[in-house]
């Protein structure tokens, strides 16, 4: 037993051949989204040229790209069922760049993805106004529309690490409730404009036409006008039902459950509703048993993606790459710790920069072979700055559950195996 | 479907928009009737609480017929949340949150009821039977007494052990949010 070295455990993992991973360095680079028995160690072994397939109504991913969302349940509770779990992670270890594809889009319901057909569906818009009024699809995308690239997150991300850190969690298990797209719409402050809203209403009621008719008070700052939007478009099609088809509101920067999917009505008030999703969920218990409520914005963050958790690396060389995003605006920088939070390095961000959506960094590094941790902190344009997981858990405790941004440290051994862990 | 809305549109441009800078017109006015179909929400104030009632023991055959499966006999045990008991949990290693240890208002309770449940069903109980299971789930926390009675005006007064559980964040405080305006 004392034969089983981890690069043969690696190697199985990765439905790689021993001789395969032996004979190819590149072949157990770990997180490799290729993956095949096969390995070209000549020229004369990659295959010869041939007739491609036939031109098609939508282009599929390749059958030897692995890539999915993994369903999961609440903190701890991974693999389970699809009807038992209440999120779905996208794999962030396993995408290039800051743009998620739409179909791996992190999803996150109450009560499933309805199927709703957008000829029968409408947007009913009323309370506090001069006029209340319906909308219909084609309502919203007749109107001089606006799209943005945005990050929404699920107030949940990171909730693994609270209490505890599995070293067998993947950056998808620990960060996979965060994902960026392009969303396009009606600017909210054109429907407000529709309806007349009273200048005396101050909040809104925003429902889903889910089961669960999932609904959020928002309070109308000028930030929220200006900003928030009805969407119909993700990435440049119509919204996938997982996020919100045929319409969802888009709140850049805030809690990603204020992101009300299959929108059916805005209410518009004098004061918050209270609904169960701002009292019973996404409020925050603090260690003295009293729970911080309307804590809508979402932090300032970041994660290595890669080298990350369960991945093995190799002495030498070593591209460190991850994920930043904050609600406050821009990522100003990400800095990177590989020993453990000792000292700190600028990370390269990859442009663009934009607002409230993630920013990919990197920073080119030579591991030694001793183990160690590395860490990564972004600080935004506004000067916040990601904290430590210690002062973090002293100003917050660990009853929380929601609004975690703690850094993220990974361990790595002297065999090259990541592992996620505390601090 | 354009001619639906081309419809829509010609049905819209009757209405006096707030903005005089606006040179289109989008929607169809709602009318009242189909607006107190989708009108549901509840405030902790009362208002949207419809008419009718309901009482502790009225609600004990509700909730075994509609909400024992998932939540549990007396609501403890289920497969889903527990509603029930957990008071002074809330500051401990292992905080359980109920709607007797954790949900501020009654209210919601209604409301959240209403819209949302029965989990296979949602919107499926009466009113009367909104008000009688949740009655029923105030009950078992020991909130009201068993011959206790829920109606749109004794719902909002229903003092919940942990109204003073909450405490706003600053930026985002209602209290404060919109004073300066």
């Amino acid at each position: 037993m004392t034969s089983r070295v981890p690069n043969e455990v690696h190697s199985k993992s990765m439905g790689v051949s021993r001789r395969g991973f032996l004979g190819n360095a590149s072949a157990g680079i770990a997180g490799s989204l290729v993956v095949g028995p096969a390995v070209a160690e000549t020229l004369a072994d990659v295959p010869p040229r041939e007739d491609g397939a036939d031109l098609s109504g939508r282009s599929e991913r390749s059958k030897y790209v692995k890539i999915a969302r993994i369903p999961e349940a609440g903190p701890g509770k991974r693999n389970v069922d699809p009807s038992d779990a209440i999120n779905s992670k996208a794999p962030l270890d396993k995408l290039f760049g800051s743009i998620t594809p739409a179909d791996l889009h992190y999803e996150r319901s109450h009560s499933g993805a309805p199927d709703l057909d957008p000829a029968l569906h409408r947007l009913l818009i009323h309370g506090m106004v001069q006029n209340a009024l319906v909308f219909s699809v084609a309502d919203l995308k007749a109107m001089p529309s606006i799209s943005r690239l945005a990050f929404i997150e699920c107030t949940g991300n990171g909730w693994e690490n609270w209490k505890k850190a599995d070293e067998n969690l993947t950056v998808q298990n620990t960060h996979g409730l965060v994902s960026t797209n392009e969303w396009t719409g009606a600017p909210l402050k054109l429907l407000v404009d529709l309806v007349g809203k009273d200048s005396g209403s101050n909040w809104m009621l925003a429902e889903g036409g889910d089961a669960a008719g999932v609904a959020r008070s928002i309070p109308l700052t000028d930030e929220i006008l200006n900003e928030a939007f009805v969407a119909y478009g993700q990435n440049g099609e119509p919204l996938r039902p997982a996020h919100g088809f045929p319409m969802r509101l888009v709140m850049p920067g805030f809690e990603g459950n204020l992101n009300i999917k299959w929108l059916r009505r805005l209410k518009f008030g004098d004061q918050p509703w209270m609904t169960r999703w701002e009292t019973a969920r996404y409020t925050q218990l603090q260690a003295n048993g009293k729970a911080t409520q309307f804590q809508l914005r979402m932090e300032t963050n970041s994660v290595i993606t890669s080298p990350s958790g369960t991945m093995v690396i190799k002495p030498g060389y070593q591209r460190i790459t991850g994920l930043s995003w904050s609600g406050h605006g821009k990522i100003a920088k990400v800095e990177i710790s590989t020993d453990g939070a000792k000292s700190w390095k600028q990370a390269q961000l990859n442009h663009p920069v934009l607002p409230k959506a993630q920013a990919r960094f990197q920073m080119d590094w030579t591991w030694d072979g001793k183990p160690t941790k590395i860490v990564s902190r972004s600080t935004d344009e506004k000067g916040n700055v990601q904290p430590a997981r210690k002062s973090f858990i002293a100003a917050m405790g660990t009853n929380a559950l929601f609004h975690y941004n703690a850094q993220q440290t990974w361990g790595i051994d002297e065999t090259g195996r990541v592992r996620n862990v505390l601090d | 479907m354009s001619s639906i809305s081309e419809t829509l549109l010609v049905g819209a441009t009757a209405l006096a928009f707030a903005s005089p800078v606006l040179a289109y017109d989008f929607g169809r006015p709602a009318t009242p009737d189909e607006i107190a179909l989708w009108d549901i929400d509840v405030r902790p104030d009362g208002k949207g609480l419809p008419a009718g009632s309901g009482t502790v023991v009225q609600g004990k055959q509700v909730f075994a017929d509609n909400c024992a499966a998932c939540h549990g006999d007396n609501g403890v045990g289920g497969i889903k949340d527990r509603l029930v008991g957990a008071q002074g949990t809330l500051a401990s290693d292992a905080p359980v949150k109920t709607v007797g240890s954790y949900w501020p208002y009654a209210t919601t309770l209604f409301d959240y009821i209403h819209r949302a449940m029965p989990y296979q069903a949602p919107g499926s109980l009466s009113n009367d039977d909104t008000y009688a299971v949740a009655a029923y789930i105030l009950g078992l926390n020991g909130i009201l007494p068993a011959d206790g009675k829920l109606d749109r005006d004794s719902l909002p007064k229903v003092r919940m052990p942990n109204r003073d559980g909450f405490v706003p964040e600053p930026e985002f405080d209602p209290a404060k949010l919109f004073r300066k305006k």
